[in-house]
């Protein structure tokens, strides 16, 4: 390794390095100078100068527009990786803030640390196309989320929630690490292109068959498709606001972006068929049953939740299986529908999250009935909700809906067998009607239910309050004018020739 | 200026959106005048374009990487219904004079639907036209579910599942349908122009004319529209009838027979003595007519009497749409505008003048309160009301189900003979309501249950408000009925177009 061009690497990974920094910044500000002080200014303190690192990595990726790939792929930066950690840094930014408002840890630096390194580890999953890369940055975000699931010391679901989220993690990384080795004992490469280079042939290989379930057992858990979803209702519900919220939104898009790169770049020779009474065994079979059983089982699951967090961790179950339908579609189209699904679906989730921690901090719990009358308490809060909500059931003109009509779409105009998937588009519309009922459930409440304990005012934290109306106008702009985005992806998906 | 109906509407939601709580009054006005605007809008529209022709209101490129536009046209058949949608506004917002809780999120909600509605009349991009049928339903929860009477949360919920199950339907056939072309546009024109496989559209007609069906109420898909009615605050039942309805009716002309014309060809085979889509679903409407009134004729709730109605008299709307003629389709376009006024009548003299004065609905109850002395003019407004949903010639009823009827005779007479018993039933239903509902003789043995002892009950007068929407409305039939080219001459040309093609073809059997 004599030619190693650090300055490339140096320059292709600046937003990292600023992230890095910005760890250390927090930990010791936190730790040298702000110890004595009081803690609601330690979290302000903290939650700035990770905003300012977050913000600082966002203006140089849309001033210099690093382009490049570093070692074979080892670090990969283009306008795909590009708008993809823009996203992730503008989600971090966003959840950031919404914990400012939260007490439940005096620990405020290393909580702001471990947002900031879980980022860092989607942001590098996002930008290798190297098996060993992959697999490492998994990790860094995988351990720094069980952490912050485990966050709120006190309360013991908190820590049940971690422990589950971190047993059924634990011996999914071991699935996945045992499919890449065998990955790369097949093809003797951990670059992702030349994996798929050597893997190509007439049959499938039966070991490449288990690499490749192995490895999609492991992306399973961290999209909690089913069945590897057990770990999501209990950490969505225990974790603290945040930390369920970044797990809901930056993780998922991280995660579901590094499966469509896996699954279409190093295993574009052995995709199989889905497609109805024309089966052919390959991922694209295992991943349709997947998205198949995800879209019914998380459907149907939410819709007798009486916990708004829990019902809220189904429907990401339900919505991992659409946007697996992006992944199935492996084209231009399907992953430019995918990215803009996943983006838009974080958005969203995190708004909800964000109401969620507002009224569970008011009212003690995260009952439907807590939100009861909600529309009559906090006005705005309300409609951010209801917005939220009719995106994630997918009513136009909102981005749920726009998203799904774009991956139904890309899913069937890929490949020759075009038609063939439709047995799926039909199970995820009809899914998504069996979807409104329940976010209808939330929306009576909001707007329905007489409030419980007197229409009092429900008093909302200015900045919640302020983050949640521009999650909102996010939302509705991105329905609005989705071309905004969908064209920015379309050209860097077609630059990057996915 | 057409497309000004959308954004004012749009425009009024945000107002009220804004305005101060506990200002009904404001509220009122707010609404009333964002109304009175869009209609205003409707009228220029109707009065400057040329029927016969599509005319391009707004075409802008909305999400070009999919080929979509957003593209707001009318023809014919939109300005009818936008009329339509204008007058129902008015006499909606007329009707919910009284609505005091929660005013201002009332007539925001409204205002909301209108905008729908108006929408999907004008859209011409068929991506635009789902965005705006599905934009109309989430309010429609709202409407019946905070301001509604009787099992208003079970109605609310099941009108919009249905609603949506509706929608998912059309959007696989639509989505199908784009993918098929080329993914390369939603344009209506275009993917009409377009030749997709006759084996596709076997399967993709039914698929989106039911799903669209379903908010028309074609039996049997149709029982969410009594208990959504029922439930619905008056303003809401006369909008669902009286245009909600319309847009599924819409949805099955403008799109799936539009774009899928050979999904009505013959299948080939015959299966039970059916031949085609055609012979099923209208085999399907025609059950719905007479179904539909029978059941309204054993009623004991009085809003459940013009719940059925409508669904009976929607049947009419659809088997008009499946003549296939001239005559029949435009019947059917006519019969859409005809009911829209008429049920909007319906409802307001059931909802508003009787149940918010009386809070009963019960005809059995009715029958004792001597309602005719109470409320002459209620009483008079139903029965003007009634005569016109008999299909009594001067109202516009009379066209409607005249020439429907006349079209079915030429396309499959046995049919027509069941609807026409259809009408005789609906002359019943009507009949017994008035007569129950208002000119009940209380028995001696019962007067001591009237609350008042003997005499009129003290009722609250009928208010202004109420009398204007009640005028308005009954001088939109009566103004069809007595010269129906008025409307005709808007929907004949109208389905001249290119669009229409399908129709010269189809023609008598």
């Amino acid at each position: 390794m004599s030619g190693v061009a650090y300055l490339e690497l140096f320059r292709l990974a600046v937003p990292e390095t600023i992230l890095v920094v910005t760890v250390l910044a927090v930990l010791g500000a936190d730790l040298v100078a702000l110890r004595g002080l009081e803690l609601s200014f330690r979290r302000t303190i903290a939650a700035l100068i990770s905003c300012a690192g977050c913000a600082g990595a966002i203006a140089w990726l849309l001033l210099a527009q690093p382009q490049g790939s570093f070692a074979e792929g080892m670090l990969v930066a283009d306008s795909l990786t590009r708008v993809v950690k823009l996203a992730l840094l503008a989600l971090t930014i966003l959840t950031a803030l919404i914990s400012v408002n939260t007490d439940f840890t005096p620990h405020a630096g290393e909580y702001f640390a471990l947002l900031l390194l879980a980022t860092l580890g989607m942001m590098f999953l996002v930008s290798t196309e190297d098996i060993l890369m992959i697999f490492i940055s998994l990790e860094l975000t995988s351990l720094s989320l069980y952490v912050l699931t485990a966050f709120a010391k006190q309360r013991a679901d908190s820590a049940e929630a971690a422990m589950k989220y971190f047993l059924f993690g634990g011996m999914a990384a071991a699935f996945t690490l045992f499919g890449l080795s065998l990955l790369y004992g097949l093809s003797g490469s951990t670059d992702l292109s030349r994996v798929a280079d050597a893997l190509r042939g007439p049959r499938l290989d039966p070991l490449l068959v288990l690499a490749m379930v192995m490895t999609l057992v492991g992306f399973g858990f961290k999209v909690a498709a089913v069945p590897f979803h057990l770990w999501a209702p209990d950490a969505y519900q225990g974790a603290p606001a945040p930390s369920a919220a970044l797990i809901a939104s930056g993780s998922k898009v991280a995660g579901f972006v590094v499966l469509a790169k896996v699954v279409t770049v190093g295993l574009s020779g052995a995709q199989g068929s889905a497609a109805w009474q024309a089966c052919a065994p390959g991922w694209v079979p295992v991943l349709a049953l997947m998205a198949a059983a995800s879209m019914l089982l998380g459907n149907l699951a939410a819709i007798v939740q009486s916990s708004v967090r829990r019902l809220l961790a189904y429907s990401a179950v339900a919505h991992a299986g659409y946007m697996l339908l992006g992944v199935l579609g492996h084209g231009g189209q399907s992953l430019a529908a995918l990215v803009y699904y996943v983006i838009t679906y974080g958005l969203t989730t995190l708004g909800a999250f964000g109401v969620i921690a507002v009224v569970q901090g008011r009212t003690g719990g995260d009952n439907l009935s807590n939100l009861a009358g909600l529309s009559r308490r906090a006005p705005l809060l309300a409609l951010c909700m209801l917005i939220f909500m009719l995106s994630l059931a997918g009513i136009p003109p909102l981005p749920g809906f726009v998203g799904k009509f774009y991956i139904f779409a890309a899913l069937l105009n890929a490949g020759p067998q075009s038609m063939g998937l439709l047995w799926l588009v039909i199970l995820a519309v009809g899914m998504s009607a069996v979807s409104l009922y329940y976010y209808l459930l939330v929306l009576k409440q909001v707007y329905v239910a007489e409030p419980q304990d007197g229409t009092a005012a429900l008093p909302v934290p200015a900045l919640s309050q302020v983050v949640l109306v521009l999650l909102a106008l996010a939302v509705v702009g991105l329905g609005c004018a989705p071309d905004v985005l969908i064209s920015r992806l379309l050209a860097a998906v077609n630059f990057a020739g996915l | 200026m057409l497309a000004w109906t959308i954004y004012i509407s749009l425009i009024g939601t945000a107002v009220l959106m804004v305005l101060p709580r506990g200002k009904p009054g404001a509220a009122r006005a707010v609404a009333l005048l964002a109304a009175l605007g869009g209609f205003a809008c409707a009228l220029a529209g109707a009065a400057t374009l040329d029927p016969g022709r599509l005319s391009t209101v707004t075409r802008l490129r909305w999400i070009p990487s999919l080929g979509i536009e957003y593209h707001l046209a009318a023809d014919g058949i939109s300005l009818t219904l936008v009329l339509l949608t204008g007058i129902a506004t008015i006499a909606g917002i007329l009707f919910s004079w009284n609505v005091e809780h929660r005013a201002k999120e009332f007539f925001a909600f409204y205002l909301l639907l209108i905008a729908g509605v108006y929408g999907v009349f004008l859209s011409f991009d068929v991506f635009l036209l789902f965005v705006f049928y599905e934009l109309a339903i989430i309010p429609k929860y709202f409407l019946i579910a905070i301001w509604g009477s009787t099992r208003k949360e079970y109605g609310a919920m099941k009108l919009a599942l249905y609603s949506f199950v509706g929608s998912a339907m059309v959007l696989v056939g639509l989505v199908a349908a784009y993918v098929l072309a080329g993914a390369k546009t939603m344009s209506l024109l275009e993917l009409a122009r377009y030749p997709f496989p006759e084996s596709f559209q076997m399967w993709a007609f039914p698929l989106v004319f039911i799903g669209f069906a379903v908010l028309a109420g074609l039996w049997p898909f149709h029982t969410w529209a009594p208990t959504g009615h029922v439930a619905a605050p008056t303003a809401a039942s006369m909008l669902l009838a009286g245009v909600v309805m319309k847009l599924g009716a819409y949805g099955c002309l403008r799109v799936a027979m539009t774009l899928f014309p050979h999904g009505l060809d013959p299948w080939g085979f015959s299966l039970l003595g059916f031949g085609s889509w055609r012979d099923v679903l209208s085999l399907l409407a025609v059950v719905g007519i007479v179904y539909g009134a029978l059941v309204a004729l054993v009623q004991r709730d009085f809003k459940f009497v013009i719940g059925y109605s409508s669904v009976s008299h929607m049947g009419f709307v659809l088997l008009g749409l499946l003549t296939l003629n001239t005559v029949g389709v435009s019947g059917a376009v006519l019969q859409m505008f005809s009911h829209g006024v008429i049920a909007g009548l319906l409802f307001a003299v059931v909802g508003r003048m009787v149940y918010d004065r009386t809070h009963t609905r019960e005809l059995g109850k009715l029958e004792l309160m001597n309602l005719n002395r109470a409320m002459p003019f209620a009483a008079v407004t139903f029965i003007i009301a009634g005569m016109a949903s008999m299909g009594l010639p001067g109202f516009s009823g009379f066209w409607a189900e005249l020439q429907v009827l006349v079209g079915a005779w030429q396309a499959f007479p046995t049919f027509a003979v069941l609807a026409g018993f259809g009408i005789l039933v609906g002359a019943a239903y009507i009949l017994r309501a008035v007569q129950k509902a208002f000119f009940a003789e209380p028995e001696e043995e019962s007067v001591g249950a009237v609350p008042n002892g003997h005499g009129p009950l003290a009722l609250p007068p009928i208010t202004v408000p109420e009398r204007l929407g009640a005028f308005l409305l009954i001088g939109c039939t009566l103004a069809i009925g007595l010269y129906p080219r008025l409307l005709l001459h808007l929907i004949i040309p109208g389905l001249g177009s290119p669009l229409f093609e399908w129709l010269a073809k189809g023609g008598t059997p």
